[in-house]
């Protein structure tokens, strides 16, 4: 999990600007080069436009989402590049019980496959979407974009930004940042007002200018906080929790049977006051 | 042959169809999560990368943990509380609790991608994840109900020195097994917190885990009601009503607690529509109303409290509420409303079948070769055999005397 003292600015980033998007689909197939995912059998069409294959999964960690809209009578295509989102604070990472899931010094989230129990909890928590299973294994392991760490880790760009003639821009977070505010202020008409990805989640490494409204295009509206905040808060308690439980119940069994052991010895001592009464009682007993 | 022959025969013979029927489905269910090993999780199960969890984790996990809270709940009232003259339901709630956490861990490795790797969790932590310390607390948990289960059985076959050992480990244990119920109980809860904007607003809030741990505590004693008269009336043990009602007396406390936790949160701490889909909403209201408020009222009054057949009655409804309530966390609020529906399949359903008759089965042969229901801790045998005769001569001598 990544803490609070690393530094985001420096981060790896997308910046991914839908408009200039051509819908060519050159980093559906860069990736599946370079990661040599197998191709899947897959049925036109299967969504809005030429959208294909219908989902991301185990065999594709990106793909381009086809929304139709009109603009000024004229029928319009919008593009979106679904991929893994490569957060600040990843969820994914913060609830694998093993820590499979790392975000890199360079901004990739990166799966160590060698440490995957397969319980898909990551599945469960990505709030896009992104980690996908290997349904058809007998033993499963998680599948999701790798940002490319191979190629970043030796100053490469990740197949998909290389293969892009025009949408793709990658660089450091705040560059980047800067880059996106820029277009949105040179060119208002143009631009929804938003760069998705700034604060979505908490911030990520991916980030999206659009023409259109993000919910029309499909953009899921995610809460603003880092997501390992939400479990952490009661995480947190759990060693306070332990001892205060603990000590409480020793201390009121404590108490409880202190009661008892009191009773047993103040009866023993009325037992010695009037020892004829008793004692031939406890030699029965013995026998 | 008289007519009382016969009605024993025909018991006799009713039990071995019963045990034969379970021994059945335990091997369906265990043919079948053989199938999933062999044809892979995909080809079994109904679960996608939309609903990567299902009927293995809402039941045979989140339902079943609270489902086994009867033993650190009890022990916690009898040892801690000291409320001693409920010391003999103590031991089929031990049992009760043992089985059903080796059952839950049955369920996760089955349900685990690399069930092989489950040692990982011990050796990579990672104190940010709730799965990390809910796998922590159920494996130290089913240590302890194993050493607490070991009891018996060391009574059973008469070896001393370890009931002197396990019966100086009481207190510890019973403390151990509250402290780390409380954990994972609640742990359980915070899973879901990390599903912003996926569980419903009925359900999500933070203090989930607040409610899975006393939701947990007041199934536990129902449990134990349900487990007491079942085995009343069908495995011929005493008649603990009496018992039971000092439980039942403790219950509507507890849930009413828990109602105003829950509308608190609701009330204060939900953040968008709570109202805004009628299925889910007819969910939540059955399952707080029935599993809830109809029960508290219930024992809330004497006569329901003293009457067996109300105690089970009451309980039932809690037993049905919760596991209502873990469904509704854990699949029918998380499932979206544009999406398809997740159901499971056979082979899942077969599996977890096999689980529960597993659980029963056993329960039954245990209760009947060990001794479980005849526990009377004053009369056991807790003195060392001396088998080196070094007190004999002695203790003779006296005999001799006397």
């Amino acid at each position: 999990m990544s803490t609070a003292t690393t530094d985001v600015s420096k981060h790896r980033t997308f910046l991914i600007d839908t408009t200039k998007c051509t819908g060519c689909r050159g980093c559906q197939v860069a990736c599946k080069q370079w990661n040599q995912l197998k191709a899947e059998q897959t049925i036109f069409f299967s969504g809005e436009g030429y959208q294909n294959p219908p989902q991301m999964s185990e065999h594709t960690f990106t793909r381009i989402k086809f929304k139709d809209y009109q603009k000024n009578g004229q029928n319009e295509f919008a593009f979106y590049k679904e991929m893994c989102m490569h957060c600040n604070e990843p969820a994914c990472a913060s609830v694998c019980p093993v820590g499979a899931f790392v975000k890199s010094p360079e901004g990739p989230v990166i799966y160590n496959a060698g440490r995957c129990i397969g319980c898909r909890f990551c599945m469960v928590a990505c709030p896009f979407g992104v980690p996908k299973y290997e349904w058809s294994k007998a033993f499963p392991l998680v599948k999701k974009c790798t940002g490319c760490y191979s190629r970043v880790k030796e100053g490469l760009q990740p197949a998909c930004a290389t293969a892009c003639p025009t949408a793709i821009s990658y660089g450091g977070r705040t560059e980047m940042i800067q880059e996106a505010e820029r277009r949105l202020k040179n060119r208002p008409q143009r631009y929804f007002q938003a760069i998705y990805g700034r604060e979505e989640a908490g911030g990520t490494s991916i980030l999206y200018l659009t023409h259109q409204p993000l919910d029309e295009l499909g953009f899921k509206k995610v809460t603003k906080r880092p997501l390992p905040s939400y479990t952490w808060q009661a995480l947190r308690l759990v060693p306070g929790i332990f001892l205060t439980m603990g000590g409480g119940l020793s201390l009121l069994s404590w108490f409880n049977h202190r009661k008892e052991r009191i009773k047993r010895e103040e009866a023993f001592i009325s037992s010695k006051a009037q020892p004829e009464t008793t004692e031939p009682e406890t030699k029965e007993d013995r026998q | 042959m008289t007519a009382a022959a016969r009605i024993i025969i025909n018991e006799i013979k009713g039990y071995h169809r019963f045990l034969k029927f379970m021994i059945a489905l335990v091997v369906l269910g265990a043919l079948a999560s053989l199938v999933r090993f062999v044809f892979g999780l995909g080809a079994t199960t109904n679960l996608n990368d939309t609903y990567p969890w299902g009927l293995w984790i809402s039941f045979d996990v989140v339902t079943a943990v609270p489902l086994a809270a009867g033993a650190f709940t009890l022990g916690a009232i009898v040892h801690c509380f000291h409320i001693k003259k409920l010391e003999p339901l103590v031991r089929p709630a031990i049992v009760t609790g043992f089985l059903g956490y080796s059952l839950v861990c049955v369920g996760l490795l089955l349900d685990l991608g690399q069930p092989q790797r489950g040692w990982h969790t011990m050796v990579y932590w990672n104190v940010h994840s709730p799965m990390f310390e809910v796998s922590m607390c159920v494996m130290a948990y089913t240590t302890v109900l194993f050493l607490e289960f070991l009891s018996p059985v060391c009574e059973k076959l008469g070896y001393h020195l370890p009931l002197r050992v396990l019966r100086w480990l009481e207190m510890p244990l019973v403390i151990a097994a509250a402290s780390i119920s409380t954990l994972h109980q609640s742990s359980l809860g915070t899973f879901f917190l990390i599903a912003v904007d996926k569980l419903h607003n009925l359900w999500y809030n933070p203090l989930l885990p607040l409610q899975f741990w006393m939701s947990a505590i007041f199934t536990g004693i129902s449990i134990i009601i349900l487990e007491a008269t079942m085995v009343h009336r069908y495995l011929g043990q005493p008649d603990e009503s009496e018992l039971l009602e000092v439980l039942a007396r403790i219950l509507p406390w507890i849930l009413g607690a828990y109602l105003l936790v829950k509308f608190a949160a609701l009330a204060f701490l939900t953040h968008g529509p709570l109202f805004d889909r009628p299925g889910l909403l007819v969910l939540f209201v059955v399952e707080v109303a029935a599993g809830v408020i109809l029960p508290m009222l219930m024992f809330m009054k004497a006569a329901h409290r003293e009457d067996s057949r109300m105690q089970l009655r009451g309980a039932s409804l809690v037993i049905f509420g919760l596991v209502l309530n873990r469904f509704n966390v854990s699949m029918f609020g998380m499932e979206q409303a544009d999406q398809l529906i997740y159901y499971p399949s056979v082979t899942e359903s077969l599996v977890t079948i096999g689980i529960i008759a597993g659980h029963i089965l056993f329960f039954v042969l245990l209760a009947k070769y060990f001794p479980i229901f005849e526990h009377h801790p004053e009369t056991v045998d807790y003195s060392i055999p001396d088998h080196c005769h070094a007190v004999d001569e002695h203790e003779q001598a006296k005999g001799a005397e006397a």
